[in-house]
């Protein structure tokens, strides 16, 4: 992916090379340096952005433009649409999916229920707080029942405790499901927790550097945290991401230094 | 403990407004050339019944009304229109919301002996002018609310599949609605400034018209009248926009 920018200088190569093959029903992370392009590459696989080469299929259909009824895209930030309440955003999910029918309200309030936010359906976005928020926006995202899900950094804005019980969450409702997942992080823990693959990039321009992966079946217990094998991973990753986070960091100094 | 509040503000409204009538009743009660300018309320009162009875309340009230309605329409239809096409692109707002700003930073009231010119000493040039004024803050806002709608909703609506007019229908407008109205309002208020001062420049009829001609007379108990129904319309026309303003933010 080449961001051509508006002269040379601001030219952006973002993605360079960058091979994955992902299988039905896998559940991947993307892990890497913040500014690897692992957005760019999520939005690339949703047909939210185009890529400059290269080519991205799901299902077998090459991706160009958003498929709303096999991808569901779930975003870093709450994407609730504040001027409805929370049952209206579900509807209009299905609405704009072309899927509303008859028992749309009985959906929205099972994947409402199965997130322990029924209570909360008639409410408006501003009335609950980011990680209630980011929780129904999950559930919207599984409600739609497309059969992949991609999801860019979904709580990178929340609290660690809170973080900890949605992933489980998020494991055994996905258990259950059978979607496709990627998944962008940028914690390790989180990574290793809910992975079948870990994927880790490199600094920019983003390349695959490593693919690991995390055989422990679904849904995972919070014990399977302290286990050596998740230890294991864990250092493996830090070691892995270490390199390219201070290549990151040291590339930022020289542009720094260049702009002085 | 707000209630109580509530009740306080009010009375001192109430008092405040008590306090201004009790000072005129009482200025006019000294004699001096002051009574020349400010007549006793009650002679006031009294014009406005002549007034009220003998029609000419509202063969004014009509023209001014129907001028500043239909000035409104005009300036509101025309601003959104415009501001929404604008904001469409944003070349186009680059382009024209500096000249849109720059123009009405300029008094058009300057301009009013052209709008006579054009469109005669009837209602026409009152509705002309009033649509002209108001049209900008209408247009100004439209843009603002349009081009500032979170680029977050709508790759969110994208991502869902949302085609071009549920886009708009269900992001675009919800986004936009608040900051739109807010020009409406503004836009409003310049209407009737536009209209009634207009009048009062030049005109043949409408409240504007027989406020100005009561001062040229010097029939200051009838200029006071007309002044009263003014300050009536006012209120009762802010009310009702803001009655309308309530129900479309409810939607
Ligand atoms: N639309 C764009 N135009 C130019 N550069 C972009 C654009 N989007 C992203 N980039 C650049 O591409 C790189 C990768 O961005 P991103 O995919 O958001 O990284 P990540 O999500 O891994 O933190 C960054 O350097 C970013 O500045
Ligand atoms: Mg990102």
């Amino acid at each position: 992916m080449d961001f051509p920018g508006r002269d040379a200088s601001q030219r952006v190569i973002a993605l360079d090379d960058v091979s994955l093959d992902i299988r039905k029903g896998e559940f991947v992370c993307l892990l890497g340096p913040s500014g690897c392009g692992k957005s760019t590459l999520l939005n690339i696989i949703g047909g939210m952005l185009e890529q400059t080469s290269g080519t991205v299929t799901v299902n077998g259909t090459p991706v160009s433009s958003p498929r709303p009824n096999e991808i569901a895209y779930v975003f870093q930030e709450s994407t609730l649409f504040p001027w409805f309440t929370v049952l209206e955003n579900f509807r209009l999910a299905l609405k704009f999916r072309g899927t509303e029918d008859a028992g749309w309200r009985d959906r929205a309030m099972q994947s409402l229920t199965a997130v322990g936010m029924e209570q909360f359906a008639s409410h408006y976005p501003k009335q609950l707080s980011v990680g209630m928020k980011q929780r129904i926006n999950l559930a919207r995202g599984i409600c739609v029942g497309s059969e992949v899900m991609l999801l860019d950094e979904p709580f990178a804005a929340l609290d660690e405790q809170t973080r900890m019980v949605l992933g489980e969450d998020l494991s055994i409702l996905l258990a259950r499901r059978g979607k496709t997942i990627v998944f962008v992080t940028h914690s390790l823990a989180e990574a290793v927790f809910l992975a079948d693959r870990i994927v880790v990039m490199t600094a920019r321009p983003g390349k695959v550097k490593a693919s690991i992966e995390v055989p422990e079946a679904h849904p995972r217990s919070p014990d399977f945290m302290l286990t050596d094998a998740f230890q294991d991973i864990r250092k493996e990753l830090y070691g892995l991401l270490r390199d390219e986070i201070r290549q990151t960091v040291a590339a930022m100094r020289q542009a720094r230094d260049a702009q002085a | 403990m707000i209630a109580q509040d509530k009740l306080v503000i009010r009375t001192i409204q109430v008092g405040v407004l008590v306090a201004l009538f009790g000072a005129w009743f009482i200025a006019t009660r000294a004699g001096g050339t002051l009574k020349l300018f400010l007549p006793a309320p009650e002679l006031v009162w009294r014009e406005m019944g002549v007034l009220a009875r003998s029609g000419q309340l509202w063969a004014s009230l009509s023209v001014t009304i129907s001028s500043i309605v239909k000035a409104y329409m005009i300036a509101a239809v025309a601003g959104i229109a415009v501001g929404f096409v604008l904001a469409r692109s944003r070349t186009l707002v680059r382009l024209f919301e500096p000249v849109l700003s720059g123009m009405f930073a300029v008094p058009l009231t300057m301009f009013f002996p052209l709008f006579v010119l054009f469109f005669g000493i009837g209602p026409d040039s009152k509705v002309a002018y009033g649509a002209t004024y108001a049209f900008f803050p209408i247009a100004l806002n439209t843009i603002a609310a349009f081009s500032n709608v979170d680029d977050l909703y709508l790759r969110a609506s994208r991502a869902m599949g949302a085609s071009s007019w549920q886009q708009f229908r269900y992001v675009y407008m919800p986004a936009a609605l608040p900051v739109t109205l807010t020009g409406l309002r503004i836009g409003f208020f310049i209407c009737i400034a536009s209209v009634l001062g207009g009048e009062t420049l030049a005109a043949t009829a409408g409240v504007g018209r027989a406020t100005a001609l009561a001062a040229e007379l010097m029939e200051t108990a009838r200029l006071y009248a007309w002044i009263a129904f003014v300050v009536c319309m006012s209120v009762m026309l802010n009310l009702l926009a803001l009655a309308v303003e309530t129900r479309s933010e409810r939607e």
